[in-house]
């Protein structure tokens, strides 16, 4: 898709997006090279930006600003930033006559001794100087009977203005910049009420009608640290489309999906995002018979999206529907930015000891440090607009995203594993808390089950086969049934993400 | 500024300059680099083959927790010498029923422990290359490392592993090492 072409990864392309420098003097773009899988930044296109002077010493860097010193040296990962060492991803290294350093030396050697505020949004490729409203943007599409949906969140809080110009809307944002990282992931039909969302300019979205399209209905309202607007699109046709999954024969028959569950009360759990351990050339864990983790995660996957979509009602998306790697950070950006409800990762374990078998389920664990500084974010902070106004801002790192929803998380693993008992071998470690990269940033309660062991030949064997599959789907069929009927009977702790 | 003051200043900034590159590029160098670069003349008198204890991690019987033994450890200088001994007999080899949870043929490339006590210990590519997979393995590699250098040396209260001298996100997938890790005892029968 063609559409916020910036934001989609540029894997196996050699060139990385260039970075965009947004400032209150303007945009300018500064150009990223990749060096060994990992993205540089030339020392030669930072100094006049930054007014910075760069000499090159017998075995160091120095990069001076306002007197202030950053010490880098050519074979280490570390810098000396005003004294205190930093750690970088990789070394600096020379391309001809340039010195190019890493991404991070920006973020993390100098923001620290810059005058004014630097962030660098790696994933949307944006590098913010000082105090510009830049809301992050994510755009929704639901088909609703005849009609369609988009939610569009901006974050943190933005107002926008809908107006329509023959066959497009325009959404124009009160920001100096968007930043939009992911389209959305439903394709538009051919012959629907839209064909195509895009970018006019720094601050409006466009939305190309399509040929049934008959009217607009758009209101706004804030959810959190979001300006949430939802744009009601009618039609002029009354027929209904419907693309349910086909359950696999090994299920029970399913009584035909309720699409008339738009009259009832809102649940708490309306989307799940179930993640596929690896894929691709990452094939994870494997059994001396051959059986390989990304193939057991892929197929338990799919079992489990059937079950719940024909039975709950519940939308079920999937971090990967196919044999393809995805990158960790991609896999929770597809259930933040589709505001799923809970996220569960699949996968299943090696051991060194054969004799290892059962399940584990984890939730995060953070260092003690990362969660402090998390919680203290966690409380909004207002700060001035341009306009003498005051705005909110949400301060928690994005890759700490979790924080805010352990307590439902832990409650998510314990029901799990209570429904786990009876259907399948449970490991020592039944239930356990771990620093896991891939749950860290999910907005919403999230979960990893290790589903048993493929270095245990017995265990190899049931994990490929349909009858532990379909017990471990059951099995979290009834604890997702269980949690989402605590949330919506307020058993459970409001949603997390605010105190 | 007088040209006076600005001389003073600028004459500040590169005694700063000399003083950050000994410590940051010098220091490191004669303490930390790899172990080709260790024959600096040695300042103080050691006694050859002076040893110290230290408790190494190794998998448990049950293989979802780490078990530790005491065992004699080579004497080394300072902090990140002494660290880099104790992961240098972590690597080295066993035999039944002790297991390692580090990958066979990882080496220790280099070692620092920043002023803050942060060790960042840098390992050859085995350690993910031939990594086996799953949460809990990985998990048990991670903190056979960090609590092998947290339990014995107080001085090092977080431990970051790096490969092949760059940051990585997992070995393998799951454990999430893009910041130093603390001591961690709940993986320790
Ligand atoms: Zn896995």
């Amino acid at each position: 898709m063609s559409l916020f072409g910036r934001g989609l990864a540029s894997q196996g392309v050699a060139q990385p997006s260039p970075l965009t420098l947004l400032a209150k003097e303007g945009r300018r773009v500064i150009p990223v090279s990749l060096v060994n899988d990992q993205e540089f930044i030339a020392l030669d296109d930072l100094a006049p930006i930054f007014q910075l002077t760069v000499r090159e010493e017998s075995l160091a860097l120095t990069v001076s600003y306002k007197g202030k010193l950053i010490v880098l040296t050519s074979d280490q990962g570390l810098a000396s930033v005003a004294g205190k060492l930093v750690s970088l991803p990789a070394p600096p290294t020379r391309a001809g006559r340039r010195w190019l350093v890493p991404l991070e030396f920006i973020s993390r050697a100098l923001a620290p001794v810059y005058d004014t505020r630097l962030e660098l949004r790696k994933p949307s490729r944006l590098l913010i100087a000082g105090d510009l409203r830049v809301p992050q943007v994510t755009v929704r599409y639901e088909p609703v009977g005849t009609t369609a949906r988009l939610t569009v969140d901006a974050t943190p809080r933005a107002t926008s203005t809908v107006s329509q110009d023959n066959d497009r809307l325009a959404i124009k944002f009160d920001a100096d910049a968007l930043d939009i990282a992911t389209p959305p992931l439903v394709p538009f039909p051919p012959q629907g009420v839209l064909q195509a969302i895009r970018v006019l300019d720094p601050v409006t979205l466009g939305v190309d009608l399509g040929p049934r399209f008959a009217g607009f209905k758009a209101s706004t309202q804030p959810v959190d640290q979001t300006m949430r607007l939802v744009i009601d699109l009618l039609s002029t046709q009354t027929q209904t489309e419907t693309t349910q999954p086909v359950p696999p024969p090994s299920l029970p028959a399913a009584p035909a999906p309720d699409l008339s569950a738009l009259n009832q009360p809102v649940s708490a759990v309306r989307t799940i995002a179930i993640d596929p351990g690896h894929g691709g050339d990452d094939e994870g864990a494997k059994g001396d018979n051959g059986v390989k983790e990304k193939d057991v995660t892929l197929s338990v996957a799919r079992r489990v999206k059937a079950s719940i979509e024909a039975r709950l009602g519940i939308r079920v998306m999937l971090t990967r529907d196919d044999d393809r790697n995805v990158p960790l950070d991609e896999r929770t950006a597809v259930a933040n930015n589709n505001k799923a409800d809970l996220f569960i990762s699949l996968h299943a374990s090696a051991s060194l000891r054969k004799s290892a078998v059962g399940a584990s389920i984890f939730s995060v664990a953070f260092d003690q440090a990362a969660e402090e500084t998390a919680r203290l974010a966690l409380a909004p902070e207002r700060l001035p607009t341009f306009n003498g106004g005051l705005r909110d801002i949400e301060l928690v790192p994005w890759d700490l995203a979790q924080i805010g929803h352990i307590d439902q998380s832990i409650e998510l693993a314990t029901i799990l594993r209570r429904q786990f008992q009876d259907r399948i071998a449970l490991s020592p470690r039944p239930v356990e808390r771990a620093p896991l990269r891939v749950l860290e940033s999910a907005n919403m309660p999230a979960v990893l089950i290790e589903m048993g062991y493929l270095t245990n030949p017995d265990q190899e064997k049931q994990l490929a086969g349909a009858d532990f599959q379909n017990a471990l789907v059951q099995a979290v069929f009834e604890a997702v049934l269980k949690f989402r009927d605590a949330l919506d009977q307020g058993r459970l702790a409001a949603a997390g993400g605010t105190p | 500024m007088t040209l006076r003051s600005a001389l003073a200043v600028s004459a500040v900034a590169a005694v700063a300059a000399a003083l950050t590159w000994l410590f940051f590029v010098g220091l490191p160098r004669w303490y930390g680099g790899p172990a080709k670069a260790a024959a600096a003349p040695a300042p103080v008198q050691v006694p050859a083959g002076r040893k110290i204890k230290a408790r190494l991690f190794y998998v448990a019987a049950d293989g979802s927790n780490l078990t530790s033994v005491e065992r004699d450890v080579a004497y080394g200088e300072g902090t990140a010498g002494q660290a880099k001994e104790i992961i240098n007999a972590q690597l080295a080899p066993v035999t039944e029923p002790l297991l390692s949870a580090v990958p066979p043929g990882t080496t220790l490339r280099a070692l620092f422990v920043t002023a803050n006590g942060e060790a960042y210990v840098d390992f050859t590519r085995e350690i993910t290359a031939a990594h086996p997979g799953g949460s809990l393995d990985e998990l048990l590699t991670v903190y056979t490392i960090v609590n092998a250098l947290t339990v014995n040396l107080p001085a090092v209260s977080g431990v970051q592993v790096l490969v092949n001298g760059k940051e990585v996100d997992t070995l393998a997938g799951h454990v999430d090492l893009r910041r130093p890790l603390a001591k961690n005892l709940a993986w320790v029968q």
